[in-house]
């Protein structure tokens, strides 16, 4: 990519603010009620889809562990992923059958899993028309987490739209590319994929800088 | 935002921010990843579109924090004012180019003047304040413009060090037109001493860096016989317009 002036445009950018750990009392400011607050009128929550999306009802579920094969109980995690056509619904609205964005928090009440109720993504298009495999973008904050890591989950059942995934390809290691496989299993009779994050050392997760 | 194939965001410096691995705060030592990021070179849609808030409904106190906690008719009535320093935080959003970022979400989050969090997990032995709930959000106004009212935190103490003390802060949360411009920081009160001293603030190696999340005493906005003011201007990624033939 031919750049002639990125020096001097680095040098007239402004800073961006730098980034600070969400702390241990996040869900005081991004999820109220697990901090014991009371909700307002509207929150931003797991849920993503309602009965009426369209699309396959699923859940994600999954735990963020640590170096040491710890489970993190302060982290808040959102989710980014597109709707069954592959479209991003930029707009949110609680009174719409789904929604793009979600966040949930894995914490001593729900034993450290965070969970979201969504429907299944559609594949998105690039810019050159190829499609990424299904796939929900995600970002982890939690103390100890100076900048949020960011990762993407991708499913099990989708065999060959993952191995054409571009993005995925783009892992050059294969053992890393299936960090980001989240595995389909039935839970009380509902979907789900399991997705666990590994933030260190063995098995530790792929995440990116985009 | 609107997705435009065309959009890119200015490259995050990653010397600028702190280092996932800090060993001067502890708790970033085994919540570190080891292995190197994976670039995304050509980011796609998934990394350049975001939620746009403007359809979230506010409510009329959200972002004033001296009043949202009092007026919740489920905490039995407790009618008077937190305790604490008044202040008017405010601040402007813009991306790197300096051009405002409009309707966009803030959130933020604190202790109470004691520097006691209203967590159920926080156990510090400051009290509760009756009044105060520690929690406000708001949009951007069409010219990157933010405030809340609130009072000014206490330090508290931590665990990481026989003896850390965190600056008095605010927690900032700012989603940009983008999943890629989210940002969450800590704002710090120009002049306090605690701010050298803090391993979390101490992740950051470049003393500019720690300069971005002063928040600065503003006496021309501080209101006569009522609170003091802090602006806090905040920088998200700037987006370019590229004009390259296939890409992503
Ligand atoms: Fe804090």
């Amino acid at each position: 990519m031919h750049q002639p002036n990125s020096r001097s445009l680095a040098d007239t950018l402004l800073k961006e603010t730098a980034s600070q750990t969400a702390g241990p009392y996040v869900h005081i400011g991004l999820a109220l009620e697990l901090a014991g607050l009371p909700p307002r009128d509207e929150e931003i929550g797991p849920q993503l889809a309602g009965d009426a999306a369209k699309g396959e009802p699923i859940e994600l579920v999954g735990r963020v562990i640590d170096g040491n094969g710890d489970t993190v109980r302060d982290a808040l995690l959102e989710a980014w992923q597109a709707d069954a056509d592959g479209e991003y619904q930029c707009q949110f609205d609680l009174a719409a059958p789904f929604n793009s964005f979600g966040r949930s928090a894995a914490t001593a009440h729900n034993d450290g899993e965070w969970r979201f109720t969504t429907i299944k993504p559609g594949a998105v298009a690039l810019a050159d028309g190829r499609r990424m495999a299904p796939h929900v973008n995600l970002a982890i904050f939690a103390r100890g987490i100076n900048i949020q890591l960011q990762t993407r989950l991708y499913f099990d059942d989708e065999t060959d739209a993952n191995a054409a995934c571009p993005i995925l390809n783009a892992i050059e290691s294969p053992t890393r590319r299936q960090t980001l496989i989240a595995t389909r299993e039935t839970r009380e009779g509902r979907t789900c994929y399991r997705f666990d994050i590994r933030l260190q050392g063995e098995g530790e997760t792929v995440f990116f800088d985009f | 935002m609107p997705y435009n194939d065309d959009t890119r965001f200015v490259p995050r410096d990653r010397e600028w921010h702190p280092p996932a691995y800090a060993p001067g705060y502890k708790t970033s030592v085994a919540r570190s990843p080891r292995q190197a990021l994976v670039s995304l070179v050509a980011p796609t849609r998934s990394e350049l579109a975001g939620p746009d808030f403007t359809r979230l409904r506010l409510g009329p106190h959200d972002n004033d924090l001296l009043l949202n906690f009092r007026e919740d008719p489920a905490l039995g009535g407790a009618a008077g004012l937190p305790i604490g320093e008044r202040i008017l935080l405010f601040g402007r959003v813009v991306d790197q180019f300096g051009k405002p970022v409009p309707q966009t979400l803030v959130e933020m989050w604190q202790a109470n003047a004691g520097g006691r969090y209203r967590h159920q997990k926080d156990r510090y032995l400051a009290p509760l304040d009756p009044n105060f709930g520690g929690v406000g959000r708001c949009l951007t106004d069409a010219d990157g413009w933010y405030r809340f009212r609130t009072i000014k935190p206490g330090p508290y103490p931590w665990p990481n060090d026989v003896n850390s003390w965190r600056p008095a802060h605010i927690h900032v949360s700012v989603m940009g037109p983008s999943i890629s411009t989210r940002l969450i920081t800590q704002m710090y009160f120009e002049g306090d001493p605690l701010i050298p001293l803090c391993p979390i603030v101490n992740t950051l190696r470049d003393p500019e860096a720690v300069a971005t999340m002063t928040g600065r005493l503003d006496m021309a906005r501080s209101r006569s016989m009522d609170c003091l003011a802090y602006r806090f201007d905040l920088v998200v990624r700037g987006a370019v317009q590229t004009y390259f033939e296939n890409q992503g």
